[in-house]
């Protein structure tokens, strides 16, 4: 995945300027940077979630397996099919089972058979390291369990429409440190199958889970590369000042 | 013990004695609260007062007879109870899905300048006086269902008992289509209200697994609201059960009940409005009038208790663990 010069704005405030990333497949990729950088925004517009919001717009090209998915042909609904969302609050669908908030995405795509859906939200559970807690209550309620479960629970939504992207919102924000050291092995394993990008507030998370890290800041994208090599030897004082603290 | 101390020791204890503007106001409202509770005491007791020699006469026949004879002392009140239900069913069944269909267009996809006019809109027919719905029953909608509307649905379904009989445009039929439209502005504003509390959140969820906007309002949406939405529909009905003038003036009052949309029929309310006047005073005839008033009364009662307890589950929905 790819971005090429891509602003976005909200209203006439330009919440990102000139992004150009090449994303690395199968590898994690963590974004961040302070409050207000475009950090969000960044990866919302990877899944063209960015314009849902009232007033939002984007421009340039973000290439995916390296087609355009601005470009006019495009239905952003198959571009969510391909690159899923984890946000920063649990989302789960409250009035739904644990089994049907999985089955949600596969349902919406159109695929009506059972055994395969069953199948499948087994193997997404799984994946989301949550099928042992909840393999007896799948039938429960969405909202029924942990806030942690809850968490991996739309994990395994996001997963069980095999995306090739997934995108995490700050995912563990909201989390206790045990349920966010979970999330965070449960990423590690992630990038076997899939090609992570996380956002996150918490530069520890980010040296612990990414290989790439990127900065950014007002905006723009500061300093993008390995990430031992921003946190150790970073080359834009920028980025130094914010991970040793001394910002602003 | 000095002056001041003194001092502040009596200000104190006028506090108790005397009570501050605040303190007099609070006990005006509570006052004012508590004649609520008056009105509803004193309206029971008056129902139950009133209908006791009803209930002594007639018993449980009051509310399982059919047969409804002034002359006689006869008092089967089931036909108006079954035509309240009736009618009220059908405006449920009309008005409802309308209802929804407003909400979801104006919480989930009209633009803000439409947004807000046409909920304007929808306010207004709620303030449409039920006489005037009574009024367009007669001069406008009559003649429309009488040589349009029921012709063909006698041609086409009169084999089902729903639709037999001569369309005269003053019947169960009519009283359900105002009832619904009457429905419509609290059931639709009501369910407007319940889909715009759903978190934008779970929209979200919805559109990130590739929903497409159909998909999210009919999984996320409508799925988080329905029990705020089944709220609204009953509260519709509540509404409906009571409706008394648009229905009086367009319902055809006849004193029997027949499954039949085309026949004229009588609801609780229509019986007592029509034949208030007519009853002696003290008489058992009064006094059976009363009690169709307190069934009714009943029946809206339970009605309004539902709505609420749904309300009230959707509400908790929203505070609980999810944001």
């Amino acid at each position: 995945m790819e971005t090429n010069e891509l602003n976005a704005w909200f209203g006439s405030f330009q919440a990102i300027k000139n992004v150009s990333m090449k994303i690395r497949g199968n590898l994690t990729t963590a974004i961040i940077g302070p409050s207000g950088c475009g950090k969000s925004t960044l990866i919302r517009c990877l899944n063209r979630m960015h314009e849902v919001t009232p007033k939002a717009r984007a421009k340039g090209r973000v290439l995916l397996d390296g087609e355009d998915i601005y470009s006019r042909d495009v239905d952003p609904v198959e571009i969510r099919r391909k690159v899923g969302m984890v946000f920063q609050k649990p989302n789960p669908f409250p009035t739904m089972s644990v089994f049907d908030n999985v089955a949600f995405g596969l349902r919406a795509n159109g695929i009506r058979d059972e055994e395969f859906i069953t199948k499948q939200v087994e193997r997404s559970l799984r994946q989301a390291a949550l099928w042992k807690e909840v393999e007896d209550n799948l039938d429960g309620c969405g909202a029924g369990i942990s806030g942690g479960q809850q968490q991996r629970l739309c994990i395994a939504r996001a997963l069980a429409i095999e995306p090739e992207v997934v995108l995490m919102d700050e995912p563990c924000s909201a989390l206790d440190p045990i349920a966010t050291s979970k999330i965070e092995d449960l990423i590690f394993d992630l990038k076997e199958r899939y090609t992570v990008i996380i956002v996150t507030h918490n530069m520890q998370q980010a040296a612990r889970v990414a290989d790439y890290t990127a900065f950014m800041y007002l905006g723009e994208l500061i300093e993008y590369s390995k990430t031992k090599r921003i946190f150790e030897n970073p080359e834009e004082e920028l980025t130094e000042k914010y991970i040793t603290g001394r910002f602003g | 013990m000095d002056v001041r101390n003194v001092y502040h020791r009596l200000k104190d204890a006028s506090r108790y004695a005397v009570l501050t503007p605040d303190g007099r106001f609070e006990l005006f409202c509570a006052a004012l609260a508590s004649a609520i509770i008056l009105i509803i005491i004193m309206i029971v007791s008056y129902l139950l007062e009133g209908s006791i020699q009803s209930i002594r006469s007639s018993g449980i026949d009051f509310v399982i007879g059919s047969r409804w004879d002034v002359n006689r002392d006869i008092f089967g009140a089931l036909p108006f109870i079954a035509g309240t239900l009736y009618t009220s069913a059908i405006a449920i069944l009309i008005g409802v899905p309308i209802s929804i269909g407003v909400a979801i267009y104006l919480s989930e996809m009209a633009p803000d300048w439409v947004r807000a006019p046409l909920g304007f809109v929808i306010e207004l027919l709620a303030a449409v006086p039920s006489v005037i719905f009574g009024f367009w029953g007669i001069f406008t909608l009559r003649g429309f269902l009488r040589d349009s509307v029921e012709p063909a649905l006698n041609d086409t379904l009169g084999f089902l008992p729903f639709f037999e009989g001569n369309p005269t445009g003053m019947d169960k039929f009519a009283a359900g289509l105002i009832l619904a439209i009457m429905i419509i502005p609290t059931v639709s504003a009501i369910s407007r209200d319940v889909m715009r509390a759903v978190p934008n959140s779970q929209r979200e969820a919805a559109l990130a697994l590739g929903a497409t906007k159909q998909e999210m309002i009919s999984g996320a949406v409508i799925g988080y609201a329905k029990s705020g939405i089944f709220g609204a529909a009953i509260l519709g009905l509540g509404r409906a059960v009571g409706e008394t003038m648009a229905v009086t003036m367009v319902i055809g009052n006849k004193n029997s009940f027949s499954w039949s949309l085309l026949d004229p029929g009588q609801t609780m309310a229509s019986i007592i409005a029509i034949n208030w006047w007519e009853a002696d005073s003290g008489s058992l005839y009064q006094s059976a009038l009363i009690e169709i008033g307190l069934v009714l009364f009943g029946i809206m009662l339970i009605i309004n208790v539902i709505g609420r307890i749904l309300m009230g589950r959707m509400i908790r929905l929203r505070e609980g663990a999810v944001g």
